[in-house]
């Protein structure tokens, strides 16, 4: 048998002891009466937005090219940007308030610093290194920040050496979504090969690969505490992962709800997983969803 | 068959893998259990679930001032 013949087979065994071992773990079935309120079904890819950690200011990224910065209680605009590029998949605040990241056509990372002094918004850095788009990312901290691409990598950068980390490799479709675990230095990452992945940033290496969905994951948020996790999908499932059980505890779906689940998002409490196109305030308090009839709604 | 189109690559999967593999799990019911209790203390302080006073909601449509 060739050397490939036999790293194949090793593999396959390996992937039965994972299957086997989680069957043994799944003695129990979560079950949980489900409440499923429709609002406007906006289930929009493309648009971009993003609550600050202030829980009131929000940022979003319009499709004429420019980066708007709202202040949510009073419905002002406080920033209007600029960007070079018309095509932006996505938009961040860092914790800090003090910088905003936003990628564009040209797969680099570029931040704005909101807190200059001067009045106007410029790029501070730029983070270069994806050979495909963006599809998402998430300030560590003002200069740390994770990013997920079409090139099927993560990575994670540091913004004042514009240096990077060796990539996160493993997805096999592109990388549509990330969300950073609650404390800790790991995160999760959604792709189009329809597996869910949970990275360690210091470690630079998969821990656990998370399967079950039938089709591209473009969502994925963590639950309140660093413990499960939950992904939206082209399958039009929502599907709950538990860390420590390593499998799915649970699917939603609703029989009107036959597309493209594109974002899901935590309540404060865990209780409630919204989807969509939208976000949650970190104080609970709102949700904002964003559509193509371009406006941002609040909702609470 | 997954891309292991070389041996390279092959080594690679099966490396993470015995990662994968080795850890330890946690049975179901004891992970549920904890989720639930989770959810279970903290819904009380969840404003999208019990709703929050008019006066302390900065979201609250403003209604317009008269002038007398």
């Amino acid at each position: 048998m060739s050397e490939l013949d036999q790293l194949r087979q090793e593999a396959e065994q390996l992937k039965n002891q994972i299957r086997d071992a989680r069957k043994a773990c799944a003695e129990a079935t979560l079950s949980l009466r489900l409440h499923t309120t429709l609002t406007q079904g906006h289930l929009a890819k493309i648009y971009a937005m993003h609550w600050g950690t202030d829980s009131r200011l929000l940022v979003s990224a319009s499709q004429d090219g420019k980066l708007i910065i709202w202040d949510s209680y009073t419905t002002n605009k406080v920033h209007s940007i600029p960007l070079y590029s018309f095509w932006v998949m996505t938009c961040e605040y860092a914790p800090s308030g003090n910088y905003l990241a936003c990628d564009g056509l040209d797969n680099i990372c570029s931040t704005y610093s909101l807190k200059t002094g001067e009045g106007n918004v410029h790029v501070s850095h730029e983070l270069a290194g994806h050979t495909g788009y963006l599809s998402c990312f998430q300030f560590l901290d003002d200069n740390q920040i994770v990013t997920s691409s079409a090139d099927t990598t993560c990575a994670c950068g540091a913004l004042k050496r514009a240096s990077r980390q060796p990539p996160f490799t493993g997805h096999t479709g592109d990388v549509m979504s990330l969300s950073l675990a609650p404390n800790t230095r790991l995160f999760v990452s959604g792709a189009c090969d329809a597996s869910a992945k949970l990275w360690d940033v210091p470690k630079g290496m998969c821990r656990q690969t998370f399967t079950g969905h039938e089709s591209d994951i473009n969502g994925i948020c963590f639950f309140p505490k660093n413990n499960a996790f939950a992904t939206g999908s082209d399958d039009a499932t929502c599907r709950l992962f538990d860390l420590r059980a390593d499998q799915e505890l649970m699917t939603y779906s609703h029989d009107n709800i036959i597309c493209r689940i594109t974002s899901v998002s935590f309540s404060k409490s865990g209780c409630l997983l919204l989807t969509g196109c939208l976000g949650v305030t970190d104080d609970g308090m709102v949700v904002a969803t964003g559509s193509w009839d371009s406006f941002l709604k609040i909702w609470n | 068959m997954s891309g292991t189109n070389n041996v390279a690559q092959a080594r690679k999967l099966v490396e993470q893998l015995r990662i994968e593999a080795g850890i330890e799990r946690m049975k179901v019911s004891k992970a549920s259990s904890e989720l639930m209790s989770y959810c279970e203390q903290h819904a009380r302080s969840d404003p999208l679930l019990v709703g929050v006073p008019a006066s302390e909601n900065p979201f609250k449509d403003k209604k317009p001032c008269v002038i007398l």
